[in-house]
């Protein structure tokens, strides 16, 4: 023992007593004994499982199996779950026609997870009911019972056990054919379970360090930053080539931007027409259509034609924002975080703004809303702009709007 | 008092110990585990190199192509997991059939079936060329466009399969070492070591009443165990059977498979363990009687591969399906014939000298011959995947496939990572079941009053 003197709060307790028997036959005959004689708190140690030793010692069936089966059904549960919320309602996935709910596809994850939470449970479970693990235990001052892991068979009683009595105890033992007797003692107190500084200054300092990466975060989070990211991997996010604006020693000039040779003309060059190319006029957006562009019954319909192809997914067939992106989007909440609305263009924001504003928009695109000058050429974008004119008229419109000759009609 | 019985059983409870904590507790180990675990650690070495090279660059560095898009990569994954089937099948299947012979192997059978199921995951996550974006395809985890992994795709089962498989052979293997990293903290002789083995051991005081709950669990992992090991090959041959590829879609697969992960995993497990207890002075505990009977297997296992390989020839002729006929006529005698051949002279002709007793005693014969069994189970696996993708229904996309030193430098790398993690088990772990091996020993009811 190596009780230390100097700690007044220090005291030896007697844990219990420790047997040991010869043999793994001899063991059983002994554990037979002890169970008779009516001791509750005590237990056999051997270096491997020695059979018969259960009946022997009177333990019961433990009920490791039925958590087991639990722990398998939840699997399965998970599994048939997981698969249908995600393949057949958070995304409906439609392969081959087939429907969204069917058992056989979901076979295989079944088994593997309801295998896979079955044993989590069992190698858990084992050790919560076996009470472990344990840092130490009071038998393990005993430099006998270190035998017990090799070729030593023990009985160790505990002496909170009501019908322990020392002498009476290890009597019995000997009738029960121990060939070793030993008290096993420990001290304990207060001093005795404090943890040692090492340890302590182990856990404060791996607290500390594991602090590091949110505070980095936070920092990053909180401050704003010129430089770009580090690149781990670069992809292709940085490459070898001349940009606008760029300076290159290579030319004369310094410029890494060339001018066009001469006597030749630059793509989109010829489009120099402020109004109908770019919707300007008079130093601001135009407010009126281009003069080359008849305003007529045809027009309309071609703006209306264009519009329901490229506009209306999103904008919707009223010019309000609800087409059926923006509602599929709407649906998907949170997940679709980036996601910005489709603007509603009959609200009076959008009325007012000139004709020029809404063809710069439809050309160039605004927050998500991608430019569709590839797309869509000029007059089709003054004739998209001519219809949303036309909804965002019918959306605001009053009684008096409609010709007198058919208001009977209007409920 | 103690009779000679009791004290023979004493003798032979020590002596396993000794014999098995000896090699972990050795100040040094022997001269050849310094070689081998230097020639491994060279190997290893190509690992990070052509994985950097790898990520750098991407997939291209590989022989990989339109016409391959497997490649050597999957040819890898698969011979892996096969590999590390014998380990699972060697502590559970047997475990339940009562084989006692396991207990001397299960152990290093066990932590072979580990590290080959690392090397083996290794491979179709690098194979994705970009492995920090392969979480959002393999986990079920929603990507940027709030889509979810498909689930009628057996890639998705093949990712639930193998990492299932990884972690109930390693919650397995851990349970089976707790008692025993106890025996080495009981008889550790510097504090450092009793802290390590210490934490590792749980605590364990060799409690009946532990012992009765640690026995039924160990039952029942082992019953979990058992369809596991037979569906993750089955699961990794969906990945092929479910296909359209002639060669590929059939039923014949999962059984076929996963006789031939027996096959090759049997015949890594005697590579290993002749060397090793000749080394490290095991030949007591794993005796020649457990070699016999795992070549007696690994001769079964061979010639159930080769009546799947004679089934598929004649099934390809059965169905009168041109396609399928073309694919296995091709197969042998097409542009990849050499590896077709190489794979039936190594699977079907080799192991059938274990029918001869001389051949199953005598170490360098077993050790050649399952190498041999190794190059052919890896060459079954080409076959299937790199000469059947050669040779689809496009004549325009047919192509020939050359690895590239990269193929190579990767595939050598993983044998590194294998055999270094292997050495590191034998060095610093009980690499036999200490408590297993005196349970099943007749020494383990001794002086019961009815003996």
């Amino acid at each position: 023992m190596d009780s230390n003197e100097k700690t007044s709060d220090l005291k030896e307790v007697v844990h219990g007593v420790l047997a040991e028997f010869d043999s793994p036959g001899a063991l059983i005959e002994g554990a037979k004994y002890i169970r008779d004689a009516g001791f509750t708190k005590w237990d056999c140690h051997s270096p491997f499982p020695v059979h018969g030793i259960d009946p022997a010692m009177g333990i019961k069936p433990t009920i490791l199996p039925v958590l087991v089966f639990g722990g398998g059904c939840a699997g399965l549960v998970a599994a048939l779950g997981m698969q249908t919320w995600m393949n057949g309602i958070s995304y409906p996935f439609v392969v081959a026609g087939k429907p969204l709910f069917s058992l056989p596809m979901q076979i295989p994850i079944g088994f593997e997870l309801t295998v896979l939470l079955a044993g989590i449970t069992c190698f858990m479970g084992m050790w919560a009911l076996n009470k472990l693990p344990q840092v130490w235990h009071p038998l393990f001052k005993s430099d006998r019972f270190l035998r017990a892991s090799s070729d030593g068979f023990f009985v160790s009683i505990d002496a909170s056990d009501k019908i322990y009595q020392r002498a009476e105890t290890e009597r019995l033992l000997k009738e029960a054919g121990a060939t070793y007797i030993e008290e096993v003692r420990h001290v304990t107190g207060k001093s005795a379970r404090k943890l040692p500084n090492g340890i302590i200054g182990f856990i404060v300092l791996s607290a500390c360090l594991a602090l590091v990466p949110f505070a980095l975060v936070a920092k990053a989070r909180a401050s704003r930053s010129a430089k770009p990211h580090y690149h781990v991997i670069p992809n292709m996010d940085f490459q070898p080539k001349a940009k606008p604006q760029q300076a290159n020693p290579v030319f004369a000039d310094q410029r890494a931007q060339r001018q066009p040779v001469e006597g030749t003309v630059a793509r989109g060059e010829t489009k120099s027409d402020g109004h109908f190319n770019r919707g300007l006029s008079g130093g601001g957006w135009a407010t009126t259509f281009p003069e080359s562009i008849e305003l007529d019954e045809a027009f309309m319909e071609r703006g209306e034609n264009r519009y329901n192809v490229y506009c209306q997914p999103c904008h919707g067939l009223t010019g309000e924002g609800n087409g059926m992106v923006a509602k599929e989007a709407e649906g998907l909440g949170t997940l679709a975080s980036a996601w910005v609305a489709p603007s509603n263009m009959t609200q009076e924001g959008y009325v007012k703004q000139p004709h020029g504003q809404l063809f710069n928009t439809v050309t160039y695109g605004i927050r998500s809303m991608p430019g569709y000058a590839s797309q869509i050429k000029e007059r089709d974008r003054w004739a998209i702009v001519f219809y949303v004119r036309a909804l965002q008229r019918a959306a605001n419109a009053t009684r008096s709007d409609v010709p007198e000759n058919r208001q009977q009609e209007i409920k | 008092m103690a009779s000679s019985e009791t004290q023979a059983a004493k003798a032979y409870f020590n002596e396993v110990t000794d014999t098995v904590c000896g090699i972990v507790e050795a100040k040094r180990p022997p001269k050849i585990w310094y070689v081998a675990f230097g020639i491994a650690l060279c190997l290893l070495a190509l690992l990070p190199i052509s994985l950097y090279k790898l990520f750098w660059t991407g997939v291209g560095v590989w022989g990989n192509n339109n016409t391959e898009a497997w490649g050597w990569p999957i040819v890898n994954f698969v011979f892996w997991v096969g590999i590390g089937h014998a380990g699972t099948l060697i502590s559970a299947i047997l475990f339940l059939a009562r084989q006692k012979w396991r207990t001397s192997i299960c152990r290093a059978a066990e932590a072979m079936t580990i590290f080959a199921v690392i090397c083996a995951l290794l491979f179709p996550i690098i194979h994705t060329g970009r492995p920090w974006m392969a979480a959002y395809w393999l986990l079920p985890l929603p990507n940027d466009m709030a889509i979810w992994p498909q689930f009628r795709s057996p890639l998705a089962w093949d990712v639930f399969a193998v990492s299932t498989y990884f972690t109930i052979s390693l919650l397995f293997w851990f349970m089976g070492l707790v008692p025993d990293f106890a025996t080495l903290r009981d008889r550790a002789t510097t504090k450092g070591k009793q802290i390590v083995y210490g934490i590792l051991a749980l605590g364990w005081r060799g409690s009946a009443r532990n012992w009765h709950r640690y026995e039924r669990a160990y039952l029942i992992m082992a019953a979990l165990a058992t369809p596991l090991v037979l569906s993750v090959h089955s699961v990794v041959s969906f990945d092929f059977a479910v296909s359209q590829v002639p060669g590929w879609h059939t039923t014949i697969f999962p059984p076929y498979f996963v006789a031939g992960a027996i096959f090759s995993g049997f015949a890594m497990v005697l590579t290993l363990m002749i060397p090793v207890r000749a080394i490290f002075g095991l030949k007591k505990v794993i005796t020649q009687g457990h070699i016999e009977a795992m070549c007696k297997i690994i001769l079964a296992t061979g010639m159930m591969v080769g009546f799947a390989y004679g089934t598929e020839f004649f099934i390809a002729w059965y169905s009168g399906n041109a396609y399928e006929g073309f694919t296995f006529v091709n197969r042998a005698f097409g542009p990849f014939s050499w590896a077709y051949w190489s794979m039936i002279t190594c699977n079907v002709i080799v192991p059938q000298i274990f029918w001869f007793k001389k051949a199953r005693t005598n170490p360098y014969i077993i050790v050649i011959g399952c190498i041999f069994v190794n190059i052919g189970m890896w060459f079954e696996r080409f076959v299937i995947i790199v000469t059947s993708l050669s040779r689809q229904f496009l004549p325009g996309s047919w192509h020939y496939f050359t690895p590239t030193f990269w193929d190579a430098a990767t595939f050598i790398g993983s044998f590194g990572l294998f055999f270094t993690l292997f050495l590191l088990f034998m060095r610093f772990v009980p690499s036999v079941a200490i408590f297993e091996v005196k349970g099943v020993s007749e020494h383990s009811h001794s002086g019961g009053k009815n003996h």
